[in-house]
């Protein structure tokens, strides 16, 4: 503040010096929004360009040709991956909305606090870290790689998402909605469920969609938990294709043509995530709590 | 029906409402209850619920359970040696994890360099700079950054990167600071500066929206006090906002180190994957993630796989480290007790 004291005040203007700074800042700041904007542009623009060319019929239908061979697409990974995706959200998403409510509901006290750290620190786990463990935990008592083993995995990151978010947005539910149940003589367990959690739908949507953007992408964790396939697989307690690992095996590998399906798989890869972001953005525009009013 | 069940009661009009705290759910059944077994269904409720929490402390602590007892016979086999070896070959079952070590606390502070200056710039134009109009938008674009998984950026570093680093950077950067010596041997455009790059696109979103939440924290009496005091909009923004929200940027900072700490996928399709150290940028390197993504379906004995686990269990401890740090700096901003003004 020292510095602000000793200048004049009663000058109307403004020393060249401090202008020249208070621009400069300003170009700068404009400038860091272009430079991040860029990639991002640029990332976007390669995806559409160098992927919508592969996308076709055969694409969406076909399992992998072996490698070197024209045609063949994924079908297979993208089935996979909904296969997982949904044994993940079978397991994370109940788990973590029981959670969020207990946050919300019942855990303003120390042990809430515990819980909400908990589920922070969970949240900063790499995800390849995640992975050993549903190794651990899946793979080495089964004896073979499975999709069940990621669905574990993703499963685990998707919880302290959906938790904090369903906290967040039940406690946004004003208390006077609550009490007016009680008054009706409404128990408590059916107050949280069909008034409180009820009216926070949309919100708690929202976290559980931005916990499935999250992890549909995530490939580190799957590496050694579903490993891969090349064919299709519905049975969860075998190895499963998945789209990012499939885009993975293919960015790396020496064929041109495995690369062009690489740039297929992560149009279709992103579309599906930003559709999700989207529609939560659309949601929530509308307002968390349209019940409420 | 519902008048005469009220009215049965005594209902008498409206009633001084007491605090939000002493509220409690009714414990004896009013005719409008389902007689009999809420009590018993109240208390099922909130044990399951009490379940799903316990849950999140299972989960870290299986976490840590299984990092430590799969990575035990390799503490016993290298010990501390471990972390300052920097041999590592499977073949003789002789594991030094330093390379990674190295690569991993490079390629983060590389991006950090790179991140942290764009980051804030970026949170100071949306928040302080920026039509109403533009706001909005701006905010959404960089999320969108932080929704891109890891693989497709590994992908475009891999197909458009790479090869930009290999033809304009790398040769540029070798020719004008190749006298530090941090620019030499062949540009093969991937290596440790494309993993510090890509890192850098991946973080900027975090770095930017904690800055953004912590600059909005800041009351808006004390934007107009410095302005009162005829700063310019640059002192004002610096004095009157940087300055307040300084602990949650840092912990905003944080928390993108420890994301770059834990990021797997794109740096290692760009890093090369080789474990040696080299002073160059240019030159390839290798992280403790990736050795783990790279290697460990692969590991054949058990000391290697241990091996592999104790490299996962020290990133295990680094990054909840630095998460927890970070945590509670952003805490002591957006808890309404700024940091004090007067450094």
């Amino acid at each position: 503040m020292a510095e602000l004291l000793s200048t004049e005040f009663e000058t109307a203007k403004i020393s060249l010096w401090r202008r020249i700074t208070d621009s400069f800042a300003t170009v700068a700041a404009v400038g860091a929004v272009v430079i991040v904007l860029l990639p991002l542009a640029a990332i976007f623009g390669y995806l559409v360009y160098k992927g919508i060319g592969s996308i076709n019929l055969a694409f969406l239908t076909q399992i992998p040709k072996p490698p070197g061979e024209e045609g063949g697409g994924m079908a297979n990974a993208i089935a996979g991956s909904m296969l997982i995706l949904a044994l993940a959200s079978v397991v994370g998403v109940p788990v973590g909305i029981g959670a969020g409510i207990y946050l919300a509901e019942y855990g303003r006290n120390r042990f809430g606090d515990v819980i909400r750290f908990t589920a922070d620190v969970l949240n900063g786990v790499p995800s390849i870290i995640v992975g050993i463990v549903a190794y651990g935990l899946v793979v080495l008592s089964q004896g073979h790689f499975s999709a069940i083993a990621g669905g574990v995995a993703l499963a685990i990151m998707m919880i302290p998402t959906i938790t904090r978010t369903t906290e967040e947005m039940l406690l946004l539910v004003p208390t006077a909605v609550r009490e007016a149940a009680y008054g009706l003589g409404v128990s408590r367990w059916r107050t949280t469920l069909s008034i409180t959690l009820r009216t926070a739908t949309s919100g708690v949507i929202t976290g559980v969609m931005l916990a499935f953007a999250r992890v549909a992408g995530e490939t580190a964790p799957l590496l050694f938990t579903t490993l891969g396939n090349q064919y299709w697989n519905w049975k969860i307690g075998q190895p499963t294709a998945a789209l990012p690992l499939q885009i993975f095996a293919y960015a790396i590998s020496p064929y041109d043509e495995e690369h062009k399906q690489a740039w297929a798989g992560a149009l279709i890869l992103i579309v599906l995530i930003v559709a999700s972001v989207a529609a939560v953005r659309y949601v929530t525009s509308r307002g968390m709590l349209k019940g409420a009013n | 029906m519902l008048n005469q069940a009220l009215g049965a009661h005594g209902f008498t009009g409206p009633q001084p409402v007491p605090k939000p705290e002493l509220i409690q759910p009714p414990t004896q059944a009013s005719p409008l209850a389902h007689v009999g077994n809420s009590d018993v269904a109240d208390r099922l409720f909130s044990a399951a619920m009490f379940a799903c929490a316990l849950s999140l402390l299972a989960i870290v602590g299986l976490i840590i359970y299984e990092l430590v007892t799969k990575s035990a016979a390799s503490w016993h086999a290298f010990g501390f040696h471990f972390f300052v070896d920097s041999n590592w070959d499977p073949v003789n079952e002789q594991f030094g994890a330093l390379p990674f070590v190295y690569g991993t606390i490079v390629s983060s502070i590389l991006a950090l360099i790179i991140a942290v200056p764009l980051g804030i710039g970026v949170a100071v134009f949306i928040t302080e700079m920026s039509p109403a109009w533009l706001r909005g938008p701006l905010a959404f674009t960089t999320e969108l950054l932080a929704a891109i998984p890891s693989v497709i950026y590994g992908l475009w570093a891999i197909f458009v990167l790479v090869p930009l680093l290999r033809e304009y950077v790398e040769p540029f950067c070798a020719r004008y600071f190749g006298w530090t010596r941090m620019f030499e041997g062949p540009p093969y455009g991937i290596g440790m500066m494309a993993a510090g790059i890509i890192l850098a696109i991946m973080i900027v979103p975090i770095i930017s929206s904690i800055t953004r939440e912590v600059m909005t924290a800041v009351p808006q009496q004390q934007r107009e006090a410095v302005l009162a005091l005829g700063s310019t909009r640059w002192e004002m923004i610096r004095t009157g906002v940087l300055r307040n929200a300084r602990a949650g940027i840092l912990g905003g900072i944080i928390l993108g180190l420890g994301r770059a700490l834990g990021e797997t996928m794109a740096v290692t399709m760009v890093i090369g994957n080789r474990p040696e150290i080299s002073r160059s940028l240019l030159a390839p390197g290798y992280t403790m993630a990736s050795v783990i993504a790279n290697e460990f379906s692969e590991a054949t004995s058990d000391t290697y796989l241990s091996a592999l686990v104790e490299v996962g269990l020290a990133l295990f401890i680094v990054t909840i480290i630095v998460n927890i740090l970070a945590q509670l700096l952003v805490w002591t901003v957006t808890r309404g007790t700024p940091a004090r003004a007067n450094g």
